[in-house]
């Protein structure tokens, strides 16, 4: 079966601007494989089922639109915090501005070089959870990625892992067009970490594939703002094993275009998987979240929290599912998705989906989308804090359920931080 | 200090006249009842002095120690020293009680040209005027209204009162929805509040809040007008009697 000659040709440009990294080792065949999906998926197009809300094709065309590059914000986000950098610039890591990767519970190296290396669970990782989660939804772009990453750092937590990881993105070159795949191991009984920071590139493609196995933890925090520009389709590919924990938040402001996918397997009875997140909209601004959880084990727990403010003809798009295997009994699935929509322009456009096939479950989901509450923002101002003000801290209400999915105090202040920066500069 | 002249009002949508000429006077100092039925515009009267959207002022004025309060936002208002304690206090999920609080404080003071209060000092004082009101350090931390009681909402707005020190408190029944106790709580907090710069509007269906909070005029009033005034007397009349003797006085 071809594909449409419009896919087809759009496919081949886009393979064509690209080579597979010369120093490729262990991973060429899996890269191999990777193409071969490419090339039998092609490349989304505006007719695919899920990609119906977002236009792809900024996202897929041979060379990205250049960004602008910004001065780095004064207070960069996590900054306070007790952190392990890994920093990349426009796709390519930086070991001199990286802090030293030796911290106890945890094995870093460096995909470009990890290729000439023996590392046996990073072959049995890369590109395995892409694969898997190319079912029964197609993600060629994270197929393409796995094919064509150029970079990329391979993350083993063996221990609690005493600060987090953070991985910084940032952006110099207004034409960079950068694929970055990270590998993620979280063993048994271990905790770790990883905050992602930055702007990273004119065109930012990432897939973060993590493997979390029984009884371990893994936290997620990732801040994407201060590029007005950015294009970015990003992926998170998840395995959650027994007792395991995953919880993953991302705050999204500005940007043009931006597809977050997350698509998790819960593989391990009595796991937990948690995704949120929260987004401010303003102007040319089109965010989507795509999460697909699969539930396959007895007594796991997920959630989905999804915040969206938007305003002068922003967009915001939620596509989410929860799947309950037959026999992930006593699963309890909750997704919610929520748009403050502060004026007439701006869109909200949601598909949750459920789909059932164990029979004692409890899966509830709920999507809206409203304006500020005209009673309660008069009770602020009532007490006298001025209308723009008020505004703000309506929409930092709105936010606050899924800002709450932050389990670390400290960095939930730093997104709080940054989320009423932002209100602040962009004040009407 | 407050002072209402010939007021008429509307709602915005349905054009419909509530207030049908308004004439009302609080000297400062004294505390001012309005009594009056269901409909009677009472509520309608507390929104449109402070400023809540919906309505449209067709005639008339309102002053506030001889500032126009129809001509200024909902947050001048208050920076002026209008303090309206609501019949339903909002719940506001994801902000902090104490955050709302000293933001509303600050707003108020830099608005009126003054300096802004310390954390420190605003802490120490937010913390013994709860004490009186027999709020706890937890509520206080909970998000403003969040999982509080119908009486601890109550005196979270008493709290919210004392802290910002207004010159014209409206009081919009502030007793329903309180047991005895409860009420006896609030009324004690806004007692404890009267001064002799100060002035309040208690509005109440029942004469009991006014066994605690003492008044020294009290306005019956109907249909959108005051249409009696007295002494503390009246109310007891009207406890005694219903409203349908005075309606049918004045028809």
């Amino acid at each position: 079966m071809g594909l449409p000659q419009a896919k087809l040709t759009a496919t081949e440009a886009r393979l064509a601007s690209l080579a597979m990294p010369v120093q490729a080792g262990w991973t060429r065949p899996l890269r191999e494989a990777a193409l071969t999906r490419v090339q039998d998926l092609g490349l989304p197009g505006r007719r695919d089922e899920y990609w119906r809300f977002t236009r792809p094709d900024e996202l897929i065309s041979a060379a990205p639109v250049p960004a602008a590059v910004l001065p780095p914000a004064e207070n960069a986000t996590f900054e306070d915090i007790d952190r392990l950098r890994l920093v990349f610039v426009d796709g390519v890591f930086d070991p001199e501005a990286s802090d030293d990767p030796a911290l106890a519970g945890l094995e870093i190296t460096r995909l470009a070089e990890a290729e000439a290396q023996d590392i046996s669970w990073a072959a049995d990782l890369y590109g395995v959870l892409e694969t898997r989660g190319q079912s029964p939804v197609p993600r060629p772009l994270a197929a393409l990625n796995t094919a064509f990453a150029t970079d990329g750092v391979l993350i083993r937590a063996t221990g609690k892992v005493e600060k987090p990881v953070n991985l910084v993105y940032r952006h110099c070159d207004e034409t960079s067009d950068a694929i970055l795949h990270h590998l993620i191991r979280v063993e048994p009984g271990a905790d770790l970490t990883v905050l992602e920071t930055g702007p990273a590139a004119a065109r930012f493609n990432k897939v973060m594939e993590v493997d979390v196995a029984d009884g371990g933890a893994f936290h997620h925090v990732r801040s994407q703002g201060r590029d007005h520009d950015r294009r970015a389709a990003t992926h998170i590919f998840a395995r959650l094993g027994e007792e395991s924990i995953f919880k993953s938040f991302t705050l999204t402001m500005n940007g043009a275009l931006t597809r977050n996918e997350v698509v998790i397997e819960m593989t391990g009875d009595n796991g937990t998987a948690h995704v949120a997140g929260a987004c401010m909209g303003d102007g040319s601004f089109h965010h989507d979240d795509t999460v697909f959880i699969t539930h396959d084990a007895l007594n796991c727990e997920s959630r989905q929290v999804f915040k969206k403010v938007l305003r002068k003809g922003a967009t915001g798009v939620f596509q989410g599912k929860i799947l309950v295997k037959a026999g992930a009994q006593k699963t309890d699935g909750y997704q919610i998705s929520q748009s403050l929509l502060l004026d007439e322009e701006a869109n909200f456009l949601a598909k949750p989906e459920l789909e059932i096939y164990a029979d004692d479950v409890a899966c509830s989901h709920g999507s809206t989308s409203g304006a500020i509450d005209e009673d309660a923002l008069f009770y602020l101002r009532s007490r006298g804090v001025p209308k723009a003000e008020a505004q703000d801290m309506m929409v930092l209400s709105f936010l606050a359920e899924a800002i709450e999915e932050i389990e670390a105090e400290a960095v939930r202040d730093e997104v709080v931080a940054s989320l009423a920066d932002w209100l602040e500069r962009h004040r009407r | 200090m407050l002072e209402i002249k010939n007021l008429h009002a509307s709602l915005e949508e349905e054009g419909k006249e509530i207030l049908k000429g308004v004439n009302l006077t609080v000297e400062a100092g004294k505390v001012h009842a309005i009594m009056g039925p269901n409909g009677s515009g009472k509520s309608t009267l507390s929104y449109v002095l402070s400023g809540k959207g919906g309505y449209e002022v067709t005639d008339g004025s309102a002053t506030l120690a001889g500032a126009d309060l129809l001509a200024m936002e909902a947050e001048e208002r208050a920076a002026a020293g209008l303090f309206l304690a609501f019949q339903y206090p909002v719940e506001i999920p994801g902000v902090g009680n104490m955050t709302f609080l000293r933001t509303a404080v600050n707003a108020q003071r830099k608005a009126r040209g003054e300096e802004e209060m310390d954390a420190a000092t605003f802490l120490k004082e937010v913390r013994a005027k709860a004490k009186d009101l027999k709020i706890d350090a937890e509520m206080l931390k909970r998000p403003v209204n969040m999982g509080f009681s119908g009486g601890e909402k109550k005196r979270n707005e008493i709290l919210q009162m004392a802290m910002l020190e207004p010159k014209m408190c409206i009081l919009d029944e502030t007793d329903s929805g309180l047991d005895v106790d409860a009420m006896k709580l609030v009324a004690d907090g806004v007692n404890a509040l009267r001064a002799p710069d100060r002035g309040f509007l208690v509005i109440t269906h029942y004469q009991r809040l006014l066994d605690h909070i003492v008044p020294d005029v009290v306005h019956i009033m109907a249909k959108g007008r005051i249409i009696k005034t007295g002494g503390p007397e009246l109310a007891l009349e009207v406890e005694r009697n219903g409203y349908a003797d005075i309606l049918a006085e004045v028809a």
